[in-house]
């Protein structure tokens, strides 16, 4: 289990300070994969290096099996760093060593004498597929095969614990998708808690049971990767089911519904409209396999204004479905188009708006349309 | 002087020029060695930090690299005449031999260990790596191929050297070039020794680069 509490960073170089890494807390229960998102300099290498204390927070606890890290030195530091494997984005090997010897390195620190280190490393390239590879030089295996040897070496000592830096930024699609299978395969058998940073929003798709994302060196969001998708704002969902910009027209609604895992069994499309009598237009979506559960986003467009749905909206909302309304449209051509850029924008930038949004839906039933709606209203006064 | 009147001085001149060559370069190589990993270590963020210290070793080599070899030689005479208790001979040739290179040596070795890919020693510490197996393992491991052009380039500085150290004492083929070529006017020696030295040179890079070519696994 990895804990973190109230972890800062800063940089100090020439008079300049950078803060890294910002007020971050997160867990990382036993058995899990645990995502954290953002884009280049957000500070999740930083993130991640203070967790095995490659680089020292100036604040904050890092806990691994609930032993706090910071408080350790010397050996003991290093004694501990042996139990937690870490996975870096280019690769980390030595150039002048085999892939075999790559392996054995962490065995040699660990001081694993020389006939159980052969055993261990043949049982490694046989988990990760390069058992033909074994003598080969780094420099003649791809990306895919490095990685691999990478993630061989990572788990030499039997971590518990697995520490991944953009695993797979340097790979292609397919290579990708065969390491995060390798990854997720791992985490299983070996019950291995991963932290794993990365910039691919897919990534957490694929794998991950948790996941944040990191702006300037904090969380904007965090939690369970479904929970966050079925958060009306949510960043994650947003980029993971990128939806067209909408112009809602004058007398209808839109609203983006995101559902999560047997929400998906049910037709509540249809079963609005028959009992509303309504048409509903699809306008998008998309369903996507997140963690193993369906996870969808559909965008609709209803007959009439939002306070004349109110009813339908509750519906949605009581059949367990996270539900956003989009900005209605009263006036002219011109300030509609305006309106719906911003909106946008307004998205594209947003945890204030979304977390603004997110309270707002938290209220129940027919009162909690309006509030919805007037939220992220006021979120574009803002905006703009 | 006849050709087969040559020969005969040219042998025990090579072998003066080879001994003082080699012992020089054993120490020089043990000595860069440590200067040249101390001078990255040492330094702001380094595995062993000591930016003090670092400094220190930094002005001490580049002036050690900026004397000429022939104005170093003269300076520690004195120095000389404590290690090995005379300042002319072979022996004594030596001191200021090893004295001029190791900074010389210093300095490639640092240079190649600097090419060593960082996120190697980052993936070294992140195991529980010593800082002693990052510096053996990985450092040093790593640098290798640069470690050994960089002792060729040295070694033939070196033999450069010696036949400056020649000049003022020492024996080898820089004293036998002087002596004969150049106050005797015995141009066939002159001629002789200056092809030994490009024979020798040549071959010093050719097992250097073969050596090279053999660690670098790219
Ligand atoms: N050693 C350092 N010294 C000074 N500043 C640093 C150092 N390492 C990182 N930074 C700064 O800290 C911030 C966060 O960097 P970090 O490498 O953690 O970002 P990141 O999210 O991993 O980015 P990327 O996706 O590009 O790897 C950046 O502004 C960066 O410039
Ligand atoms: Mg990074």
């Amino acid at each position: 289990m990895i804990q973190i509490e109230k972890l800062r960073k800063v940089y100090r170089a020439r008079g300049r300070e950078v803060t890294a890494v910002d007020g971050v807390d997160l867990t990382v229960p036993e058995g899990e994969i645990f995502g954290v998102l953002g884009r280049s300099g957000a500070g999740k290498s930083t993130l991640l290096r203070c967790v095995n204390l490659l680089e020292r927070p100036d604040e904050g606890r890092v806990l691994i099996d609930g032993r706090d890290l910071l408080a350790l030195r010397g050996a003991e530091l290093r004694r501990a760093r042996q139990g937690i494997g870490m996975i870096h984005q280019h690769f980390g090997l030595l150039g002048s060593r085999t892939v075999a010897g790559n392996v054995a390195f962490p065995l040699e620190v660990m001081g694993v004498p020389r006939a159980e280190r052969r055993h261990r490393v043949a049982e490694l390239l046989e988990l990760v597929g390069l058992t033909e590879h074994a003598r080969a030089h780094p420099a003649r295996i791809s990306g895919g095969q490095k990685q691999r040897v990478g993630i061989a070496r990572a788990l030499a000592g039997r971590p518990k614990v697995l520490l991944s830096d953009e695993a797979t930024s340097a790979l292609d699609p397919e290579t990708t998708a065969s390491i995060l299978e390798l990854l997720r395969d791992l985490n299983r058998r070996l019950g291995l808690t991963v932290l794993l940073i990365t910039h691919e929003m897919d990534v957490v798709k694929r794998i991950c049971d948790s996941a944040a994302v990191m702006r300037d060196g904090r969380f904007t969001e965090s939690g369970p990767v479904t929970g966050l998708l079925a958060r009306p704002g949510s960043e994650l969902a947003r980029g993971l089911f990128p939806l067209p910009p909408v112009t809602p027209r004058a007398g209808s609604t839109v609203v983006e519904v995101t559902f999560v895992g047997g929400v998906t069994d049910q037709p509540f499309v249809s079963a609005l409209a028959r009992k509303y009598s309504l048409d509903v237009n699809i306008l998008g979506g998309a369903v996507e396999t997140v963690g193993g559960g369906r996870v969808g986003r559909l965008q609709l467009e209803l007959p009439g204004d939002p306070s004349a749905n109110a009813a339908q909206l509750a519906f949605l909302r009581d059949a367990g479905l996270a539900v956003e309304v989009k900005t209605p449209i009263t006036d002219t051509e011109a300030s509609a188009a305006d309106a719906d850029t911003s909106a946008a924008e307004g998205g594209a930038r947003g945890p204030e708006r979304g977390s603004g949004a997110d309270g707002a839906d938290g209220a129940d039933g027919a009162d909690g349309a309006d509030g919805a709606d007037g939220a992220v209203a006021a979120g574009e006064e803002e905006t703009r | 002087m006849t050709w087969d009147e040559v020969t005969p001085l040219l042998w025990p001149a090579t072998r003066e020029t080879l001994y003082m060559t080699g012992v020089a370069t054993l120490f020089t190589a043990v000595l860069g060695l440590l200067f040249g990993v101390l001078l990255v270590i040492t330094e702001r963020g380094g595995l062993l930090p000591a930016p003090p210290a670092n400094a220190v070793l930094g002005v001490v080599v580049n002036i050690g690299r900026s004397l000429p070899f022939l104005i170093l030689m003269v300076a520690i005479i004195p120095f000389t005449r404590i290690v090995v208790g005379t300042s002319i001979g072979n022996a004594a040739a030596i001191v200021p031999l090893t004295v001029g290179a190791i900074p010389f040596y210093a300095r490639l070795v640092e240079i190649a260990i600097r090419e060593v890919d960082p996120g190697v020693v980052a993936a070294a510490r992140a195991m529980g790596a010593t800082r002693r197996e990052i510096v053996g393992k990985v450092l040093l491991r790593e640098a290798r191929p640069g470690l050994v052009s960089g002792l060729t380039v040295t070694v033939i500085a070196l033999i450069g050297y010696t036949a400056m150290a020649g000049t003022v004492g020492g024996g080898g083929l820089g004293n036998l070039a002087i002596t004969y070529g150049y106050e005797r006017f015995e141009s066939k020696v002159m001629v002789a020794t200056v092809v030994l030295l490009i024979v020798i040179v040549l071959l010093v890079q050719a097992v250097g680069d073969l050596v090279a070519r053999r660690l670098t696994h790219k």
